[in-house]
């Protein structure tokens, strides 16, 4: 008995070991394991071992199935495997292919040079504001101390729409506005469009943008200004960007100052980019003036602070290296693709 | 602002040796920006003076002559082609490996040309005479100079001597720019002293000595301002014997590196005085003033005047006008009259240095259309005090280039004298303004260059009337800031009470918008507030109510637009036009629409989320779905609301859209904005030949539904069977499909989880007047497995709301 299992295992065997594909395994299988298979018909044939025999031979009998079974599972995943190599080798690809299009829009480069001036200030608690485009006189001049006929009013080129309405020319109107809620300390930016009439060439625009920002506290000082803007450039422009700061005068503050960086393109060696000075104008600011901050209701021996305005166009052609500020309002999609 | 950096330095000895870098970088820093800086011999090179001894012809060219020229150090052979000059001539003499600025055409060559020795058809030269135009300057600024010839110095001139030094172009001119607040800087002497303040250096200003004979002005004329408000001092002094002849060479250097050209000794002291001290002058001859007397008042509306440029000019009554016994002379501060012109035959002149009223004389200029050198200055506002020094100043040039006898006695009529104003010494303000720590010594060392004089019984500086930009604490702070330097004042960060930043809901809602636009492959664009009435016919509309600007850039850029399709068309327009394919663009801007016109109060401001498209995928079906993902990420579709799109509408609204492909957009009842494909003969106006579709969102209105949106709440899911009904119908072609599905939402009952449409047919197929449209419904319970009978009710109710419509089920 014992010998003709282990030969019908080892005929198994060589047989499973022969096998060529998937159907000849399953023929194996049923010829031993079916239910007339060789297998079975040993079990069958049980009655005729003699009853102390018996559990023994069942023994041998599963354990020689077991074994047949075993070799079968083996051999079966062999061939997967083999079947799945064959099926990825050939859905192979060229994935150097073009890729499909998906389209995807691009945001003006304005408004990602000002989203990221809106993340620095926000980080630092500022509050982002606006105000309105068409503005009252007041708030665009008289109450940043531009009275009726300062020289600042000529010099700004300004579109009006009655005598006392126009076209903001600054988002310092917002510096304004936000004075007259009164809440304090104040920490905000507030970019906008500004008009002004100049013709359209490569570096003006008779509509920009600017971000005014301010700040004000009991005591917010010119050097809180300086450190302020130099992290705003640093975060701007680089980490090894340094700043300059040089007298100047608006009439909404003081003292006032122009802020330059040294130029990113040549690190301040002069180059092209910054017209050989290796320093590039950045903004304009100051202390705001006792007499702004009285006139929009705050007592200025108690409070005092900074302002600041920023020309969003110019930090955008700065940093993205555009030649000509027209390709900003053209829309051509070569140019918006680019960003 | 220009300044030769010589003459500065001849009012500050102290900075003799500064380099011109050094004197830039601090000037720049104590808040005298420099713009620009000539070094006016910077193509120019080894020129000196050379003598002509000998002339011969060339051997081998008519045109050529051979010179024997004496340069001081040994003579050598020059040829040149000039026929100009002679033997014994003094001329500018290019040594060999010297540089000239450009050719004798007045061509200028950056970097300067190079000159060698070489030979000329065969004959050896060693040098180059020079034109006036080669020494890169012209005959405007150098008169003597001849026509396309070399130049010829006076017979005394010394040979060998530097001839670049003899032009006065061992110079540097530099350019500043002055803020509008230091008029006192508008003047050389304002600059040099506040290079003076910035180095620490002596102020030498000129000496005036006392100047005039034994006779009186006032006896000879007599000045009346009659509007005082705008003239707050007028000053007169009188010249006879006048010698008209040409002014030193000192003085024609110092006009020609200002760029003003030397015309002869009078005209050039008031020019030299207006440059060095800021202050205009005017001279009248005073045999054309007609009553010995001088008047200044305002024109008569209409009045006419021909100004001494041979114009005619039309006054009103806010221009002021320099009269005298019978007629206006000169309108003040602006330009002088025809009819007091100085001619060569003057003999006796008056000067005149007054002070006007800034604005007025601006708004004149404007007015009258006519800027001068002298306008420009007065509409600065000048001080008063100033006038005098600078009449003085200039009767002691005439006294001193002998150009005239100057008479005694001022004529000076100054209603309100200005005082110089006092302001309390506040060093802990400053301190505290600026973050410093500065000593009160360290504070008062700065002022005294800039003549700002302490009064330390009474703690108080007193201002210099020049300086009319000092008048409060913060404006002394600042000083102290600039010659303390701003670049030794640290940088810190604000201390005190933390605050909140962010952004607000309105610039939230935009951030969306732009990132909905942006994943549907739209970019951002941006375009001006203001445009063309033309717009409007453009868009086939009738004229909006519009805001107009009173002094536009041009009537394209004349009204504030009401409608934001024209920036959306013109730009889609330059990209077809370029032939950029499938463009998407998306726009956040305003339009402004007025309450009242004319404006009585400010326009309401909308924005407005503008999209548009053409090309591939641009059609309305798509734009829907992008309006109506937006409106989801912005809050107004949670919990099942809808957006309406209504093509119901006026026969004349939105006539720039295709009349059978546009709706509007409702929420709520409320209209939020509208959608459709252009008009094509709006296309065509904006030459763009591609179907095009837009969609408008009016951002207020949907901010006002996003702000009520709430917070956004998990509502769970179902995981029980769903049963599917198709129902396939013939739909009369008027009933739309809002209708149908607005009988799904109303009688679909709580179990109806989503509908879709799966097939749409109009065609042969089908009854004329009719089309096919098949639904898939599907319904759920949340909590159950749904029977039958549940979904039957259902289909019951809806079946018979179709019904009503003419909606068949087909079999």
């Amino acid at each position: 008995m014992r010998e003709k299992l282990e030969s019908m295992m080892k005929k198994s065997i060589e047989e499973i070991n022969a096998a060529e594909s998937l159907d000849v395994l399953n023929d194996i299988r049923v010829k031993m394991l079916g239910k007339k298979g060789e297998l079975t018909a040993v079990l069958k044939s049980m009655k005729d071992v003699s009853p102390e025999e018996r559990p023994k031979v069942g023994q041998m009998v599963n354990e020689t199935r077991e074994a047949i079974e075993e070799k079968l599972k083996e051999a079966k995943e062999r061939f997967e495997e083999e079947a799945l190599k064959h099926k990825l080798a050939n859905e192979k690809i060229d994935v150097t292919l073009p890729a499909k299009k998906i389209p995807v829009g691009h945001r003006h480069p304005n408004t990602i040079a000002l989203e990221e001036i809106e993340d620095i200030f926000i980080g630092m608690g500022y509050e982002v504001v606006e105000g309105p485009e068409v503005e009252y006189d007041y708030y665009n001049f008289e109450a940043l101390n531009i009275p009726a006929d300062h020289p600042a009013k000529d010099e700004q080129d300004t579109f009006y729409i009655t005598k006392d309405i126009l076209l903001r020319t600054q988002t310092s109107s917002c510096q304004v506005h936000r004075m007259e809620e009164g809440r304090m300390p104040i920490r905000m930016i507030a970019p906008g469009r500004v008009f002004r009439s100049d013709e359209v060439d490569a570096t003006h625009s008779p509509s920009f943008h600017q971000v005014e920002g301010m700040a004000i506290d009991k005591d917010i000082t010119f050097s809180d200004l300086k450190g302020t803007l130099a992290e705003f450039a640093k975060e701007m422009f680089g980490e090894d960007v340094k700043v300059k700061f040089r007298p100047h005068h608006f009439p909404f503050t003081e003292p006032s100052a122009e802020m330059d960086v040294s130029c990113f393109k040549c690190k301040g060696k002069g180059c092209r980019f910054c017209k050989g000075e290796g320093w590039i104008e950045i903004l304009g600011c100051g202390q705001v003036h006792p007499h702004v901050l009285e006139m929009s209701g705050i007592d200025p021996n108690e409070y005092q602070g900074f302002a600041f305005g920023v020309g969003l166009e110019r930090i955008a052609l700065l940093k993205y290296e555009i030649d000509d500020m027209r390709l900003l309002y053209e829309n051509d999609k070569r140019f918006l693709d680019q960003f | 602002m220009k300044t030769s950096l010589t003459w500065i330095k001849d009012l500050v000895p102290g900075i003799k040796d500064v380099s011109v870098q050094e004197y830039t970088d601090r000037m720049i820093m104590s808040g005298s920006k420099v713009e620009f800086c000539t070094d006016l011999a910077k193509d120019i090179d080894k020129i000196v003076v050379g003598q002509i001894k000998e002339i011969a012809p060339h051997p081998d060219a008519d045109k050529l002559i051979v010179c024997q020229v004496d340069v001081g150090s040994e003579t050598i052979q020059i040829v040149t082609g000039a026929n100009n000059v002679h033997e014994g001539d003094k001329v500018p003499v290019v040594l060999d490996g010297g540089k000239v600025a450009g050719g004798h055409d007045g061509s200028l060559t950056e970097g300067g040309i190079k000159i060698k020795k070489g030979k000329l058809r065969g004959v050896e030269s060693f040098g180059m005479m020079c034109s006036i135009e080669e020494l890169g300057s012209t005959r405007d600024m150098f008169p003597e100079a001849p026509e396309d010839g070399i130049y010829i110095f006076p017979e005394d001139t010394e040979i060998g001597a530097d001839a670049i030094k003899l032009f006065g172009l061992d110079d540097v001119v530099v350019e500043y720019e002055i803020t509008s607040n230091r008029v006192d800087c508008f003047a050389v002497l304002g600059i040099a002293r506040e290079a003076a303040a910035t180095f620490g250096k002596e102020f030498v200003p000129p000496e005036v000595p006392e100047t005039g004979n034994s006779e009186d002005v006032n006896s000879m004329i007599s000045v009346e301002i009659k509007d005082t408000d705008l003239c707050k001092r007028y000053t007169g002094r009188i010249v006879k014997n006048i010698k008209i002849a040409e002014s030193p060479e000192w003085m024609k250097k110092r006009l020609r590196s200002h760029g003003i050209r030397p015309i002869n000794n009078m005209v050039d002291i008031t020019n030299y005085v207006m440059i060095e001290y800021g202050q205009p002058m005017h001279a009248y001859d005073l045999s054309k003033i007609a009553g010995n007397k001088i008047v200044v008042k305002r024109a008569a509306n209409g009045d006419k005047f021909v100004t001494l440029d041979g114009q005619e000019r039309t006054l009103d009554e806010t221009v002021l006008m320099i009269c005298d016994g019978e007629k206006p002379v000169g309108i003040a501060g602006i330009m002088g009259g025809e009819n007091t012109m100085i001619t060569d035959d003057v003999t006796t002149m008056l000067f005149e240095a007054a002070c006007f009223d800034g604005a007025n004389i601006r708004k004149s200029s404007k007015k009258i259309g006519l800027r001068t050198d002298a306008s420009s200055i007065f509409e600065k506002g000048l001080d008063p005090n100033n006038a005098i020094e600078a009449m003085n100043r200039a009767c002691a040039l005439v006294e001193e280039l002998g150009a005239g006898e100057v008479v005694g006695g001022v004529c000076d009529v100054y209603p309100v004298k200005k005082e110089e104003i006092t302001l309390p010494f506040e060093p802990e303000k400053y301190n505290k303004i600026l973050g410093t720590d500065l000593s009160e010594d360290q504070m008062l060392s700065y002022f005294g260059p800039l003549e700002i004089k302490y009064d330390a019984a009474k703690r108080e500086l007193i201002i210099p009337t020049f300086r009319q930009d000092l008048l409060s604490y913060a404006d002394i702070a600042e000083e102290v800031a600039r010659f303390y330097g701003y670049d030794k004042i640290p940088m810190t960060l604000p201390k005190g009470s933390s605050v909140k930043g962010g952004i607000s809901k309105k610039m939230k809602l935009e951030r969306i918008a732009r990132e909905v636009s942006e994943f549907n492959g739209f970019s951002q664009m941006m375009t001006y507030s203001f445009e063309s009435p033309k717009v409007y016919d453009k868009l086939l509309m009738k004229p909006d109510d519009a805001i107009t600007i009173s002094n536009p850039l041009g009537e394209d850029f004349s009204i504030m637009r009401t409608i934001s399709l024209n920036g959306m068309l013109t730009s889609l327009s330059t990209n077809a036009n370029r032939r950029n394919k499938d463009v998407r663009l998306y726009e956040l801007g305003n339009i402004y629409v007025p309450k009242a016109i004319p404006l009585t109060e400010l326009p309401d401001e909308r924005e407005q989320f503008t999209l548009g498209m053409y090309g591939e995928g641009a059609d309305f079906f798509t734009m829907k779905g992008v309006v109506n993902d937006f409106l989801l990420k912005a809050g107004l579709l949670d919990n099942g609301k809808k957006a309406v799109y209504t093509p119901e509408m006026a026969e004349d609204e939105r006539p720039y859209l295709h009349p059978g492909r546009k709706a509007n957009i409702l929420f709520e009842g409320e209209l939020i904005g509208f959608i459709g494909e252009v008009h094509p003969r709006v296309l065509s106006n904006y030459g763009i030949k591609q179907s095009t579709v837009i969609a408008v969102l009016d951002m207020p209105e949907v901010l006002k539904f996003s702000e009520d949106a709430g917070t956004k709440k998990y509502n769970g899911f179902s995981n029980f069977p769903a049963s599917t009904r198709d129902i396939s119908m013939v739909v009369p072609k008027d009933v739309l499909a809002g209708q149908i599905e607005d009988i799904f939402d109303k009688k679909g009952g709580a179990y109806l989880e989503r509908y879709e449409l799966f097939d749409l047919y109009e065609g042969s197929q089908i009854t004329a007047g009719f089309k096919s449209m098949a639904y898939s419904l599907v319904f759920r319970a949340k909590d159950r497995n749904l029977a039958d009978t549940d979904v039957n009710e259902a289909m019951d109710r809806i079946l018979k709301a179709l019904e009503g419509t003419g909606v068949k089920l087909r079999a």
